[in-house]
């Protein structure tokens, strides 16, 4: 008796909860059902799709439909992407870990403004500047061009990454600062000699974070450019629907095609993706 | 070293923020040269029935997006924070959402929903059939669901973060006094979750202020007026319309609402989050 009750005890603390695990599973069809749909529609003939069970993988997958996204100048888009997310992320990146480090070593009343001004940014939704940084943009006469797009993405992104860079910083112990000053380097030198190796994995996290979110971003892209040959994969998928409407199938493809890089990325690093979109946040 | 990151946040950060306040007070169809007008924007969008309209249906986004987001992240959230196997296996394709652009997510669904050529069509389902994106109350629906879809997976991060650093002992300590999984989740997981709902909550007003991507792509504020939340209601008056002045007047409520549920969500956090809050930096 005894040990029946005690053994039922001991299941309950192992976690064999099965409402959970039921919920759980019905979930994933919630999340899954879609993306498996978009993934086989995509490798549909537009002929066939009409006739076939939209549940069942086509008997004869084709390209055409990532032939026709291809086609409609998405080799270009792609490189518009990764270009405005390159030169975006590692500056700002550079840029935070220098000013998270400011913060960090220093104390003086300026430092102590800066970061309370920085933090600032991540109170306000920074999309609702959107019309006065359209004016600015203009001014500059940068107004479709790439670099209307990166100079406010490394501005947006700053906040954030001072936040989560700081907070990594702070942890590192400061013997290792003062044995460097004695052994006679420089600040700049501490910065990047020492500082920044132990920073790798925020630095990474970063990276990643807002490397995303200037991928993935659609406002920005859409007020201040305007030239077909300037968008970016958001943008093109936006403007490919509404030429392609009646043509799911290609339509999907289009979405698959601009999603593989951030998949391939998931693949490969995924602790870092998911540390990286969880920084800051999940305290 | 601090300066070369500051100049970037002011220059594209906190300038656009005062000037949202001064293009209020001018004309300016988003060329030539700008004109002042005073108040004559904040008085003709004060009596905007659009607008208010917009500020309705941002509130009433926020808070379904609240009730609907936040107990599904929550359980999501501790359910994945189990170390089974297969609870690890399944949070890797929670996440999945996470990938995809609202672009690609607006488009996907739009393609969907689609009642002649979508999946409804292709299933032979009458109850499926339906015009998704045409009909006002089935358009809010769609967009509520299309927002969970993509935020979920983020808010459930969060959480499952939030659960794994609540200490093991609290949890050993109530199940040798006898408390089952129930008792446990409402006596120990949402009294130590307290400050990670704030920061979700907080995210997800942020977040619905400011969700114009998936709804713009989706249903571009429509049909009629019926998804038209305020960043749309902004976007329509400068881009669509031409006039920066009264949209500039829908940004600065949208700064000014923002701002101050950030601040009386993190006044309702009490002493402990701001302190931890100013920590941070």
């Amino acid at each position: 008796m005894t040990t029946i009750t005690s053994r039922g005890r001991g299941r309950g603390r192992h976690h064999v909860n099965l409402p959970a695990g039921i919920a759980g599973w019905v979930w994933l069809a919630v999340i899954v059902l879609p993306l498996y749909w978009i993934l086989i529609t995509s490798f549909k003939p537009q002929a066939s799709y009409f006739t076939s069970n939209p549940l069942i993988p086509p008997t004869q997958p084709t390209f055409d439909n990532y032939r026709l996204v291809i086609e409609n100048d998405f080799d270009r888009y792609f490189v518009n992407s990764v270009i405005v997310t390159v030169c975006a992320v590692i500056p700002a990146v550079l840029l935070s870990f220098m000013a998270a480090f400011a913060i960090v070593r220093g104390n003086s009343r300026f430092l102590r403004f800066s970061s309370r001004f920085l933090l600032l940014g991540l109170a306000i939704p920074l999309q609702a500047t959107i019309i006065p940084l359209y004016l600015i943009i203009i001014r500059l006469h940068l107004y479709d061009t790439l670099l209307a797009l990166i100079l406010p993405s490394i501005a947006f992104s700053i906040p954030l990454s001072v936040l989560v860079l700081a907070n990594f910083l702070r942890d590192v112990p400061n013997e290792l600062f003062e044995s460097m000053r004695l052994d006679g380097t420089s600040e700049w030198g501490t910065v990047w000699r020492l500082a920044f190796p132990l920073t790798r994995p925020a630095i990474a996290t970063v990276l990643i974070y807002q490397g995303l979110v200037v991928w993935n971003g659609f406002l920005l892209p859409l007020v201040l450019t305007q030239s077909p040959n300037l968008r970016l994969l958001p943008l093109a998928i936006w403007s490919f629907q509404g030429q392609y409407s009646v043509n799911i199938p290609a339509v999907l493809a289009a979405v698959c095609l601009t999603t593989l890089p951030i998949l391939v990325l998931y693949v490969i690093g995924r602790r870092q993706l998911v540390s990286g979109l969880s920084a800051g946040f999940g305290k | 070293m601090v300066l070369p990151a500051l100049a970037f946040f002011t220059f594209f950060g906190a300038v656009p923020l005062v000037g949202v306040v001064i293009l209020s007070m001018t004309d300016w169809p988003g060329f030539g040269a700008l004109r002042g007008a005073g108040l004559s924007n904040w008085s003709s969008i004060l009596q905007s029935s659009v607008m208010w309209h917009s500020l309705m249906l941002t509130f009433l986004v926020m808070g379904l997006t609240i009730v609907i987001q936040t107990p599904l992240a929550l359980l999501l959230g501790v359910f994945t924070a189990g170390h089974q196997r297969y609870r690890a296996f399944l949070a890797v394709l929670y996440f999945l959402p996470l990938l995809l652009s609202a672009a690609a997510i607006s488009a996907a669904y739009k393609a969907l929903l689609d009642p002649n050529f979508g999946l409804a069509a292709g299933l032979g389902v009458p109850w499926l059939k339906q015009n998704w994106l045409g009909d006002p109350t089935l358009a809010l629906g769609v967009v509520l669901f299309a927002l969970a879809w993509q935020y979920i997976p983020f808010h459930t991060l969060i959480y499952q973060g939030g659960v794994r650093q609540i200490p093991r002992s609290l949890y050993e300590a109530a199940s040798i006094d006898g408390a089952g999984t129930v008792r446990q989740f409402i006596n120990i997981t949402l009294p130590q979750l307290k400050y990670t709902i704030i920061t979700s909550v907080t995210l997800m007003v942020v977040g619905s202020l400011t969700a114009f991507d998936l709804i713009y792509v989706l249903t571009g504020g429509g049909p009629g007026d019926s998804t038209r939340i305020l960043a749309l209601d902004m976007y329509k008056r400068g881009f669509q319309a031409n006039q920066m002045g009264p949209a500039s007047v829908v940004a600065t409520i949208l700064v000014v609402l923002g701002l101050c549920l950030a601040l009386l969500l993190q006044r309702l956090g009490g002493k402990d989050a701001s302190a931890s809050q100013q920590e941070g930096l």
